[in-house]
C-alpha cells in the first residue's frame, strides 16, 4: 500500500506550500459559487441568503484588500470603507449617468467597476503620499482621519445629470435641473433611484481576480521586498528596498480592490448615503481581517462569511441577537489564541500533510 | 503560573458558553411568542425598522404601536393578523436582509419600512414581489416614486401614511396665508446640512413666494455650529422679523427659543413636526415655549377618545408618551385592516392577489385615524390629509380651530 501510495506524484500545486493556500482559496469560492447557483436555479436558496450573496462578496473583495495593507504590507488601516465608499458613489454616479446611452447592464456594471476601482486607487495614491510617511500608531490615525474627511466631502456634494450635461454644486445644494434630470449625488440623502444591476456572478469573478492579483503579488519580487519592510524596515533598507515605494504599491492595491469593492456594493442596492462607509465599518472589515488571520486570505474568506451571516442567523434571537454576536466574537478570539487548540489542530494538519506527501 | 492563566481562561470560557445558552433560552421566549401570533389564518404582516443604534427611539416606537393595533384588531374576533417586525438598524443593507427574512416567512402585507433611506432601498423590491406596503413614517420621496427627482414613476404598490417632506413645506405656506395675524415679515433658520431641513425649506420658499408671502431673512446653520445662533437671531430682529419659521428638530429649536429669550427678541415661532418632543426635552424651561406654533398630524394631548386610548394603551405598554411615529404605525395596521375588509381579503390569499386588492381599496377610500380625519390617498401612493396647527399653551398642546 505504501509503496503504491509513493509512487502517485501530486501535481505541484498540492505539495508545495506557496500554492496550496491558493489552491485552498480558489476551491472555497469556486465550490461555493457552484453550491449557491444550484440552489438558486433550483428554489432552494431562501430570500434572506439570496439578499445576502453581493454584500458578502463586496466585504470579501475589500478584506482581501484590507488584509493585504494590515497583514502583508503590515499598515494598520482605520479607513478602508473611505475607499469602499469612493468606488461606490463614482460607479453609481456614472452608471446613473450611461443609463440613457448603455444599454446592456454588464456592460454598464463592468465599465462602473473599473471606474470605481480607478477612482479608489487614485485616491489611494493621494492619501497614501503622506500617511506613508507615518509608522505605527500615526498611520492608523491618520487613515481614520482620511476615512472622515471623504465621508464629508460626499455628504456635502451635489451632483446632478440631465440633457445639458452634468451640475455641481458643494456645501449648499444650487443644482437645478431640467424637467427628466436625476440627483446623482444629493448630500446627505446620497444617491436614491440607483438601477440594480450587480450580481452574484459579477461578485464571484471579482473575488476571483482580487485572490489573483493578492496571490501574485505576495509571491513576486515586490511582495517579498514589502514583507521584508514590514519585517525590519532597517535591514531591508540596508539592501536597498525603497520602503515607500513598495509600501505605496500595496496601499494602491489594497485600495483599488476596495473600491471595486465598493462598486458592486453601491449599484446593489437602490439607495445608498454616505454615512454608511463610516468608522465603524472600517473596523468590522478590520475584523474580519484580524479573525481570518493576518496575511491569511483563506481565513479571511472564511470570517467573513461567517461573521456576516452570524447576525442574520441570530435574528430569532430577537433582542439578544447583538449581545450574542459579541459573545460568539469574542470566544473565536479566545479561541484560535488557545495555545492548547492551537497545538492540536497544527498536529492535525501536519498529519494530514505527511499522509498526502506520502 | 502557567496552569492558573489555563485555568483561569478556562473558566472564563465556559462562564461566557453558560452565559450564551442561558441568553439563547431568555431570547426563544419571545421568538416563540411571535410564533403563536401568526396561527393559521391570520393575515402576515411584516415591517422593519430600527430596532438598535441611535435610530432606535423611532423603531421601537413604531413597533409597539403596531403590536397593540394588531393586538386590538385580534382581540375584536373578526379578521386575524400576524406582525413580524424586523429589525434593520436603520441601514439599508440591513433592510435588504431584513426583507428577505420576511418573505421567507411569508409575509403578505407589509409595513415597510420605519426611516427614509431603508424604505428607498426595499420600495422597488415590493415592487418587483408585488407585495402590498404601507409605511407608517418615511417621509422621502424615494420611498414611493422610482424617479424621487422628479416625482415620477410611482412603485404603485408602495403608500405613506405620513407627510412626505416637501409637503410640509407647502402646507406650513399656505397655513401662513391664511393666517396674517401670526406675522407678516419672515425670518427662516434651517439646517443646510439636513436634508429634512432644507427640503421643507426648499418648498416653503417657492410656496411662499408663489403666495406672496414675504421672507425677510434666511440663516443658516449646520452640525458644526449649531449652538450658537445669537448671530441669525440678531439678523432676524434687525431685519424686523415679526414671525420665526423653524423648519428643524427640537433639539436646535429649544436653542434657539433660548438665546432670543436672552436677546429679549419676542417674534411668533412656527415649527413642523419636527418640532414635536420640545416639551418632554430634558433641561429645557418649558415656559420659554409658550406661544410656538407647530403643524403636526398627532398631539398626544389631544382629547378626543381616539387619542385618549390610544395614549393611555400605549403608556401601559412603554411607560413613554407616544410620538407621531407610533401614531402613524397604529393608522397604518388599522387602515389596512378596514382595506382588507372592505376588499373581502382572507388569510389564505397570496401576496400578489391581496396587493391588487388593497392598492384598488386605498386610492379610493377614507379613512380616520389618530393622524386625522377624512385621510386619502392618490394613486402614487402619497397621503392627503390637513395637518392640525397646534399652539403651546401651558406646558400641553392646544389645537388651534381653522
Amino acid at each position: 500500500m505504501g509503496a503504491e501510495k509513493k509512487k502517485i506524484k501530486l501535481p505541484v500545486f498540492l505539495t508545495k506550500p506557496r500554492y496550496r493556500s491558493r489552491v485552498a482559496s480558489f476551491s472555497i469560492i469556486l465550490a461555493g459559487w457552484l453550491i449557491l447557483e444550484i440552489m438558486m436555479h433550483t428554489g432552494n436558496l431562501s430570500s434572506l441568503f439570496t439578499s445576502l450573496l453581493v454584500p458578502v462578496c463586496c466585504y470579501i473583495v475589500a478584506a482581501i484588500g484590507l488584509n493585504l495593507n494590515v497583514g502583508i504590507s503590515g499598515e494598520l488601516n482605520l479607513g478602508q470603507a473611505c475607499f469602499m465608499s469612493v468606488g461606490a458613489f463614482t460607479a453609481v454616479c456614472l452608471s446613473g449617468s450611461m443609463a440613457g446611452s448603455v444599454s446592456s447592464p454588464l456592460l454598464r456594471l463592468i465599465l462602473a467597476m473599473v471606474a470605481g476601482a480607478v477612482a479608489a486607487a487614485f485616491f489611494g495614491l493621494i492619501i497614501g503620499i503622506p500617511v506613508l510617511k507615518l509608522e505605527g500608531d500615526y498611520l492608523a490615525i491618520v487613515t481614520l482621519a482620511f476615512g472622515q474627511i471623504i465621508k464629508s466631502l460626499i455628504t456635502n456634494m451635489y451632483l446632478g445629470f440631465d440633457a445639458a450635461g452634468f451640475h455641481f454644486s458643494f456645501v449648499d445644494n444650487k443644482v437645478e435641473l431640467q424637467p427628466g434630470g436625476k440627483m446623482l449625488l444629493n448630500g446627505p440623502m446620497g444617491a436614491t433611484g440607483t438601477e440594480r444591476i450587480s450580481t452574484f456572478s459579477a461578485g464571484v469573478v471579482l473575488i476571483l481576480i482580487s485572490l489573483i492579483v493578492v496571490f501574485h503579488l505576495m509571491y513576486s519580487r515586490s511582495g517579498r521586498a514589502i514583507m521584508a519592510a514590514r519585517d525590519n524596515r532597517i535591514a531591508a533598507e540596508s539592501v536597498g528596498i525603497e520602503i515607500f515605494r513598495t509600501k505605496m504599491l500595496a496601499f494602491i492595491v489594497s485600495s483599488c480592490l476596495a473600491g471595486a469593492a465598493g462598486a458592486l456594493y453601491g449599484l446593489n442596492y437602490s439607495t445608498l448615503v454616505p454615512a454608511k462607509f463610516d468608522f465603524n465599518t472600517s473596523i468590522l472589515l478590520l475584523v474580519y481581517v484580524v479573525l481570518g488571520g493576518l496575511g491569511n486570505m483563506t481565513g479571511t474568506i472564511i470570517a467573513t462569511v461567517v461573521l456576516v451571516l452570524l447576525p442574520e442567523l441570530l435574528r430569532s434571537m430577537q433582542d439578544y441577537r447583538m449581545l450574542i454576536y459579541a459573545i460568539v466574537l469574542i470566544l473565536i478570539m479566545l479561541l484560535t489564541n488557545n495555545e492548547t487548540i492551537r497545538t492540536w489542530t497544527m498536529r492535525i494538519t501536519r498529519k494530514l500533510r505527511r499522509q498526502t506527501n506520502g | 503560573m502557567k496552569k492558573e492563566g489555563m485555568f483561569k481562561k478556562a473558566l472564563s470560557m465556559a462562564l461566557a458558553a453558560a452565559m450564551t445558552v442561558s441568553l439563547a433560552a431568555c431570547g426563544s421566549a419571545p421568538a416563540a411568542q411571535g410564533g403563536s401570533g401568526a396561527s393559521a389564518g391570520a393575515i402576515k404582516i411584516g415591517a422593519s425598522g430600527p430596532l438598535t443604534g441611535p435610530a432606535a427611539v423611532y423603531g421601537n416606537a413604531v413597533k409597539a404601536a403596531a403590536e397593540m393595533a394588531v393586538e386590538e384588531i385580534n382581540a375584536k374576533g373578526g379578521l386575524q393578523f400576524a406582525l413580524d417586525f424586523e429589525d434593520d438598524t436603520h441601514d439599508a443593507e440591513k433592510a435588504v436582509t431584513a426583507y428577505g427574512v420576511l418573505k421567507d416567512w411569508g409575509m403578505q402585507v407589509s409595513l415597510a419600512t420605519v426611516t427614509s433611506a431603508p424604505g428607498a432601498a426595499v420600495a422597488p423590491m415590493y415592487k418587483d414581489d408585488h407585495i402590498f406596503a404601507i409605511t407608517p413614517s418615511g417621509s422621502s420621496l424615494a420611498i414611493i416614486y422610482a424617479d424621487p427627482d422628479n416625482a415620477a414613476n410611482p412603485y404603485g404598490n408602495v403608500f405613506q401614511m405620513c407627510f412626505t417632506d416637501p409637503n410640509q413645506g407647502v402646507a406650513s405656506a399656505d397655513y401662513l396665508k391664511v393666517h396674517t395675524e401670526l406675522g407678516t415679515k419672515i425670518a427662516v433658520i434651517y439646517k443646510n446640512d439636513d436634508n429634512y431641513s432644507s427640503g421643507i425649506f426648499a418648498k416653503f420658499k417657492s410656496q411662499a413666494d408663489a403666495n406672496g408671502l414675504e421672507i425677510v431673512y434666511e440663516g443658516t446653520f449646520d452640525d458644526s455650529n449649531a449652538s450658537d445662533f445669537t448671530v441669525q437671531l440678531k439678523k432676524a430682529q434687525d431685519a424686523g422679523a415679526d414671525l420665526l419659521f423653524l423648519p428643524i428638530y427640537y433639539d436646535p429649536a429649544s436653542l434657539i427659543l433660548t438665546q432670543a429669550n436672552q436677546m429679549g427678541y419676542a417674534p411668533t415661532v412656527f415649527g413642523v413636526d419636527g418640532m414635536d418632543g420640545i416639551l418632554t426635552l430634558e433641561g429645557f424651561d418649558t415656559s420659554l415655549a409658550e406661544g410656538v406654533y407647530l403643524l403636526t398630524p398627532f398631539s398626544a394631548d389631544a382629547t378626543d377618545d381616539l387619542t385618549k386610548n390610544f395614549t393611555a394603551n400605549y403608556q401601559a405598554k412603554m411607560s413613554d408618551i407616544p410620538n407621531q411615529f407610533a401614531a402613524d404605525a397604529y393608522d397604518c395596521v388599522y387602515a389596512i385592516a378596514q382595506a382588507c375588509e372592505a376588499a373581502g381579503v382572507t388569510a389564505d390569499m397570496s401576496a400578489s392577489e391581496i396587493c391588487d386588492k388593497l392598492v384598488g381599496q386605498f386610492s379610493s377610500m377614507t379613512f380616520n385615524g389618530l393622524t386625522g380625519q377624512n385621510v386619502t390617498w392618490s394613486g402614487s401612493g402619497e397621503v392627503s390629509k390637513s395637518p392640525k396647527a397646534v399652539v403651546i399653551k401651558n406646558g400641553v398642546y392646544v389645537g388651534v380651530e381653522g
